[in-house]
C-alpha cells in the first residue's frame, strides 16, 4: 500500500512541444550566425587557395620574364604580367600565404603575450602600474608607426614583419586580459578556489584562463585582421618584406608607379587583400555576438 | 575644473615619458654607427673616436636620453641623414598637407559618420541599418590604399572632376586647395566612418532604450527631436572616445593616403625617411604623431563634461 509507483506515462514527455529543427546542424548554424558562416567559409577558401597555390596552374612568382612585361588579362596569364615579366595570378596565390601566415602568427603571438603580461599584471600587483604605464606608452604610438619604425632597425624579412606588427597589437591584449583578470579575481567561485586551497598556477590554468578565452579570441580576430593590412601597408611603401616576396603589399607596390595605365597590377591583389580582411572581420562580429550573450547581440 | 583638467595633463606625462624612452631607443638600437657616417669612408679609428666623443655618443643610455630629452624639449629633433636639414625644418615645411588632410577628413568623416549611426539605431533591424552596418564593415577591411586608387580612378582618370594626384597649398587659393584634398580624405577617412558608424549606433541603441526617451516621446516631443537632442547628446561621450582613439588610424594611414595621392606631407617624409633609412627623422615624425595623438585624446578627456555635466571636473 505505501510503495510508490510512478506512473507510467510520466515517463514520456507530452508533445507540447513540436519538434524545432527544421534546418539541419550545419544549415541552422549558418543562419543563426551568418557571420561566422560567411567568414569562415570565405577564410577557409583563402587557405586552400594558399596551400594549393603550386597546383592551381601558377607558375614560380619569382620567375622573371623580360620577353612579356606588362601583358593585361589574358588567356596566359590569368591576372597579366608586372613589369618584370611575373606572372601577377601565380603571386597572387602565393601572396595569400604571406598574408595568411602573418595574419595568424600574429594574433596567435599577440594573444599569448598579451594574455602573459595581462595575467601578471593582475595576479602580481606591485609589477601591475609599471606593466601598465609600459602599455600606455607602447599603445600611444600609432600601430602603423610603431610597426615602420621597428622594421626600420632590421632586415626586411616576414619574420621580422610578424615580430614587428605584434609588438604594436600586444598592449591591446594585455589591457583586456588585465582587466578580466581583475573582474575575476572578485568572483565567488575564485574565492571559493582559494579558501578550498587551489594553488596560484592551477587557480590562473583552470579558472582564470578559461573565462578570458572568449573575448580574447574575438580580439585576435580583429587583431588578425588588422594584421593583415599593416602587412600590406609595410610592404606597399617599403617597409616590409623584400619586393621579390610575392605578397599583396608587394605586388601592389610594383604596380604604384603603373597604376593610371595598368590597373589590374594593383587590383588584383587589393581585391585579394580586400575579401580576406572581410572575411576574418566578419567572422570576428560574428564570434562576438556568438560568444558575448550582452552587447550587440542585443537586437 | 581646474585642478581636474591639471591632474588630467599630469597623467599624460608618464605616457609621454614611455613614447619618448621607445623612441629614443629606437635610434639607440639602429644599426649603423652615426659617427662613423659622418666621418666618411677615409676617417681612422681615432678620428671616430673623436667625433664619437663630441658627439656624446661614448656616454651611458640614460646620459644620452637626457641629453636628447633636453634637446627635444627645445625643439631640437637632430639633423636628417640624408639631407643634413634639421629634422624640426623638415617636418615643419611638410605639416600643412597633412594637417589639412587630417582636419578634413575627421569634419567629413564625423559629419557622415554620426547621421549614418544614428539613422542605424533609429531603423534598428530594417534593411538601412543593415546596409548601413554592411558598409561599415566594408569601410573596416577594404584597405586605404585600394579605396584611394578606387576613388582616384573613378573620379580622376574616369571622370576627371577632380585632381587625380599631388596637393594645391592654400596659398594657392582655397577651391584647389580643398579639391586637391577630397579624394585623399574620403580614402583616408572610410576606416574612421566606418569605426564612428558603429560606435554611435551602438552608443544610440543603448540610450533609445531608456526611460527618459520614453518620456519625451510621450510629452510629444518630435522623432528629430528626440533622436538628435536628447539622445545623441547622451550618446556622445562613447563616440567622442573611439572618435579620438581613432585618430591612430588616421595618423597611420595618411603615410599610405599620401603615398597614393603623392602629397608631400609627414607621410610621404616618412615613407622616404624609411627607404633611406632616415632614423632622426623617422624618430621625429613617430615623436610628433605620438605627442599629438596624446594630446588629442587629453582633449577628448576634458570633452566628456561638456556632454555629461554630471562628470565633475
Amino acid at each position: 500500500m505505501s510503495e510508490i509507483s510512478l506512473p507510467e506515462e510520466a515517463s514520456v514527455l507530452p508533445e507540447i512541444l513540436p519538434p524545432i529543427r527544421i534546418h539541419g546542424r550545419v544549415v541552422g548554424f549558418a543562419l543563426r550566425h551568418p557571420g561566422i558562416a560567411i567568414g569562415g567559409v570565405l577564410i577557409g577558401l583563402m587557405i586552400l587557395l594558399a596551400i594549393a597555390a603550386p597546383w592551381l596552374g601558377t607558375v614560380d612568382p619569382e620567375a622573371l620574364d623580360p620577353a612579356n612585361m606588362l601583358i593585361g588579362v589574358s588567356a596566359g596569364h590569368w591576372f597579366g604580367t608586372d613589369m618584370l615579366g611575373r606572372d601577377i595570378y601565380s603571386r597572387v596565390l602565393y601572396g595569400a600565404r604571406v598574408s595568411l601566415i602573418v595574419g595568424f602568427a600574429v594574433a596567435a603571438l599577440a594573444s599569448a603575450g598579451g594574455m602573459a603580461i595581462g595575467l601578471v599584471s593582475g595576479f602580481v600587483r606591485p609589477l601591475d602600474p609599471v606593466l601598465m604605464r609600459i602599455m600606455d606608452g607602447v599603445m600611444a604610438i600609432p600601430s602603423i608607426l610603431l610597426a615602420i619604425a621597428l622594421m626600420a632597425l632590421t632586415q626586411g624579412s616576414v619574420g621580422n614583419v610578424i615580430i614587428a606588427i605584434t609588438v604594436s597589437q600586444v598592449p591591446q591584449v594585455a589591457r583586456l586580459v588585465r582587466g578580466m583578470v581583475l573582474g575575476l579575481r572578485e568572483q565567488p567561485f575564485v574565492e571559493a578556489a582559494i579558501a578550498a586551497g587551489t594553488r596560484t598556477p592551477r587557480l590562473i590554468w583552470r579558472h582564470i584562463v578559461p573565462n578570458t578565452l572568449a573575448p580574447v579570441i574575438v580580439q585576435a580576430t580583429y587583431i588578425c585582421a588588422s594584421a593583415m593590412i599593416i602587412e600590406a601597408i609595410l610592404d606597399f611603401i617599403g617597409a616590409g618584406t623584400p619586393p621579390v616576396v610575392p605578397s599583396w603589399g608587394n605586388i601592389m607596390a610594383g604596380g604604384r608607379a603603373l597604376w593610371q595605365v595598368k590597373p589590374f597590377i594593383v587590383f588584383f591583389p587589393a581585391f585579394f587583400l580586400s575579401v580576406t580582411v572581410l572575411a576574418v572581420n566578419l567572422l570576428g562580429d560574428g564570434l562576438r555576438d556568438a560568444l558575448d550573450p550582452r552587447g550587440e547581440a542585443r537586437r | 575644473m581646474l585642478s581636474y583638467v591639471v591632474r588630467r595633463v599630469l597623467a599624460t606625462v608618464p605616457v609621454m615619458g614611455i613614447v619618448a624612452l621607445t623612441v629614443f631607443s629606437l635610434l639607440y638600437l639602429a644599426p649603423g654607427d652615426p659617427a662613423a657616417i659622418i666621418a666618411g669612408d677615409q676617417a681612422t679609428t681615432e678620428q671616430i673616436a673623436h667625433i664619437r666623443a663630441s658627439l656624446g655618443l661614448d656616454q651611458p643610455f640614460l646620459v644620452r636620453f637626457a641629453h636628447w630629452l633636453w634637446q627635444v624639449v627645445h625643439f631640437n629633433l637632430g639633423t636628417s641623414v640624408f639631407t643634413g636639414q634639421p629634422v624640426s625644418g623638415m617636418i615643419g615645411q611638410r605639416i600643412e598637407p597633412t594637417l589639412a588632410l587630417m582636419i578634413l577628413t575627421m569634419l567629413i568623416a564625423i559629419a557622415l559618420a554620426v547621421p549614418l549611426g544614428v539613422i542605424a539605431a533609429w531603423k534598428q533591424g530594417t534593411w538601412i541599418d543593415r546596409a548601413i552596418m554592411v558598409f561599415a564593415v566594408l569601410g573596416f577591411s577594404v584597405p586605404v590604399f585600394v579605396i584611394g586608387y578606387l576613388l582616384a580612378y573613378v573620379f580622376g582618370l574616369t571622370l576627371r572632376i577632380l585632381p587625380v594626384q599631388g596637393f594645391t597649398p592654400l596659398s594657392q587659393g582655397f577651391w584647389p586647395f580643398l579639391g586637391s584634398l577630397i579624394l585623399p580624405s574620403l580614402a583616408l577617412g572610410a576606416i574612421y566612418v566606418a569605426l564612428l558608424a558603429r560606435i554611435t549606433r551602438a552608443a544610440m541603441l543603448e540610450v533609445l532604450a531608456q526611460d527618459y526617451v520614453r518620456t519625451a516621446r510621450a510629452k510629444g516631443v518630435g522623432q528629430g527631436g528626440v533622436l538628435f537632442v536628447h539622445a545623441l547628446k547622451n550618446a556622445a561621450n562613447p563616440v567622442v572616445t573611439v572618435a579620438g582613439l581613432g585618430v591612430a588610424l588616421l595618423i597611420g594611414g595618411t603615410v599610405v593616403t599620401e603615398t597614393v595621392f603623392a602629397i608631400p606631407g609627414l607621410g610621404t617624409l616618412t615613407a622616404n625617411a624609411i627607404l633611406q633609412r632616415d632614423y632622426p627623422v623617422i624618430q621625429g615624425v613617430v615623436l610628433l604623431f605620438s605627442f599629438a595623438y596624446v594630446v588629442v585624446n587629453l582633449i577628448v578627456d576634458l570633452l566628456y563634461s561638456v556632454f555629461d555635466p554630471r562628470i565633475r571636473l
